[in-house]
């Protein structure tokens, strides 16, 4: 399949370093401001390079990107809130021209899942995002696999750096603006860390479970979540919990129609109680029990990974 | 007991009698007749049920099978029962609050917690506070009828708001213990 490629952060540069790995050809990128195109297959290395070194990755606009040659549009720019834009727009673009689209960027889903599908609906293409979920994590394709209607509930652990935070804040009893420091020296949490720390990335992951639960009786957004953060949370609590033989974690829950995301207590063993960056997602399931579904849930390639299993899945 | 195999299990019977003498010692007999073990009985003299009634409740020991005799003889003495069951705490979850404890008096926050959502208290951990704004963390066991977890904390969630203290809530579905 020929790929377009929208977004040039860490996720939209390893699809580029990873889809010939997997048989595609990469036939255009952006970033915000530029663009390259090549219908016969972009020089990967020397585009990244480009990146890289002097901060764009060609001569040509990212409009140029969207008109251009291809069969799958990968949208990675970053995600946004509301109208969700531009990520709305390039699958707006791409659909109407009856080109198939899969998202890393969950703001379409999350905000505006109802649009999405009408436009997935008047177009021959169609819309994948299992990387807007849980990174590497096959969370959507087991949810449509064993069918929606099978689930009755999803709740886990979605967010690596909030994670992180108050795996280390447990083991080290460190105060959480120490370890956040920490963690920001390490790359594992961004010099922004409003959306992990706030709960709203995991939220706006559970939304996207709902909407996809749901199949269209009902749309979420956001606002529909009941979010809460790791911020207020002192070493002295999780140290009480852990006295116990609990610990605390950010969890998202999707149950009955509601969708909370906030700082819990769960046993100190139990398979929630996930260590580090990992992530993992418990879905109930009608007949088949609980399903527990681990993994890197964040990080280029592991997103990568699951934009071009999307991606493969066209191809079926 | 020899008669049975069963195990003995604790059970609370929570009873209405009227206010009239003997009426406790009559309500007592049939337990204690049909192999009933007491454990304790409350007797809120003064506070009266919605029909006239003063409520009592029984905590006492039994296998089973005696336990539904006992019942059975309870109502055949035209003692009114209004609820018997495995003990009345069947559900326990601990939460953790967070904040100005201290200062927002932490006895009434629980004594509030008690009254207004009918869970028991059963154990109190308290931490020192960490920082110079006073703020403390504490882990708190409840009993609550079963049934009723999401009714104690949405009453919990509510004194806390107006003490603006954090709740940190125990995850009840999921690999809950």
């Amino acid at each position: 399949m020929n790929i377009a490629v929208m977004g040039a952060g860490a996720v939209g540069t390893s699809v580029v370093e990873l889809a010939e790995g997997y048989g595609h050809t990469v036939t255009a990128l952006a970033d915000s401001r530029t663009g390259v195109v090549d219908p016969t297959g972009l020089d990967t290395a020397a585009v990244l390079e480009r990146k890289r070194s002097e901060g764009i990755v060609g001569d040509d606009d990212p409009e140029d990107v969207l008109e251009g040659d291809y069969d799958v549009l990968v949208e990675a720019t970053p995600t946004t809130l509301g109208d969700a834009q531009p990520g709305f727009g390039n699958l707006e673009r791409a659909l109407q021209r009856d080109r198939h689209v899969v998202l890393a960027n969950k703001g379409p889903v999350a905000e505006r899942y109802s649009d999405v599908r009408a436009l997935e609906r008047e177009s021959a293409g169609e819309v994948y995002f299992e990387a807007t979920v849980g990174g590497a994590m096959p969370v959507l394709s087991t949810i449509a696999d064993f069918g929606p209607e099978k689930i009755t509930a999803a709740r886990g652990v979605l967010n690596g750096t909030a994670n992180f935070v108050l795996s280390r804040m447990a083991a080290e009893g460190l105060g959480y603006e120490h370890v956040l420091a920490e963690a920001q020296d390490l790359g594992v949490a961004e010099a922004d860390p409003t959306f992990d720390v706030e709960g709203t990335d995991a939220a706006l992951k559970c939304v996207i479970v709902a909407n996809v639960l749901a199949q269209g009786d009902r749309e979420y957004t956001l606002e529909d979540a009941t979010v809460e953060g790791i911020k207020d949370v002192p070493a002295s609590a999780l140290e009480l919990a852990h006295e116990d033989g609990r610990t605390i974690r950010l969890i998202g829950e999707v149950s009955d129609g509601d969708v909370r995301v906030g700082p819990r207590l769960v046993p100190d063993q139990g398979a929630l109680a996930v260590t580090g960056t990992r992530n993992i997602v418990q879905l109930e399931t009608t007949h088949a029990g609980r399903l527990n579904i681990s993994g890197r849930g964040a990080g280029g390639d592991e997103t990568a990974t699951a934009v071009l299993a999307d991606v493969d899945r066209l191809t079926d | 007991m020899s008669d049975s195999t069963e195990e003995v299990r604790s059970y609370t019977v929570r009873l209405e009698l009227v206010d009239r003498p003997g009426e406790l010692l009559r309500a007592l007999n049939p337990i204690s007749d049909r192999g009933g073990n007491l454990l304790s009985i409350f007797h809120e003299r003064g506070n009266l049920t919605p029909r006239g009634h003063i409520p009592v409740e029984v905590d006492l020991e039994a296998t089973p099978e005696r336990f539904d005799v006992i019942v059975d003889a309870l109502r055949e003495e035209g003692i009114n029962v209004i609820q018997a069951g495995a003990e009345r705490y069947g559900e326990e979850l601990t939460i953790v609050l967070i904040g100005h404890l201290v200062d927002t008096d932490l006895s009434d926050t629980l004594d509030r917690i008690e009254q207004r959502s009918g869970a028991t208290v059963r154990d109190l951990s308290l931490s020192a506070p960490e920082d110079s704004d006073g703020e403390s963390s504490a882990r708190v066991r409840l009993a609550a009828q079963r049934g009723e977890t999401q009714t104690v904390l949405d009453v919990v969630d509510e004194i806390a708001t107006e003490k603006d203290l954090q709740v940190i809530e125990p995850l009840t579905a999921g690999d809950a213990p």
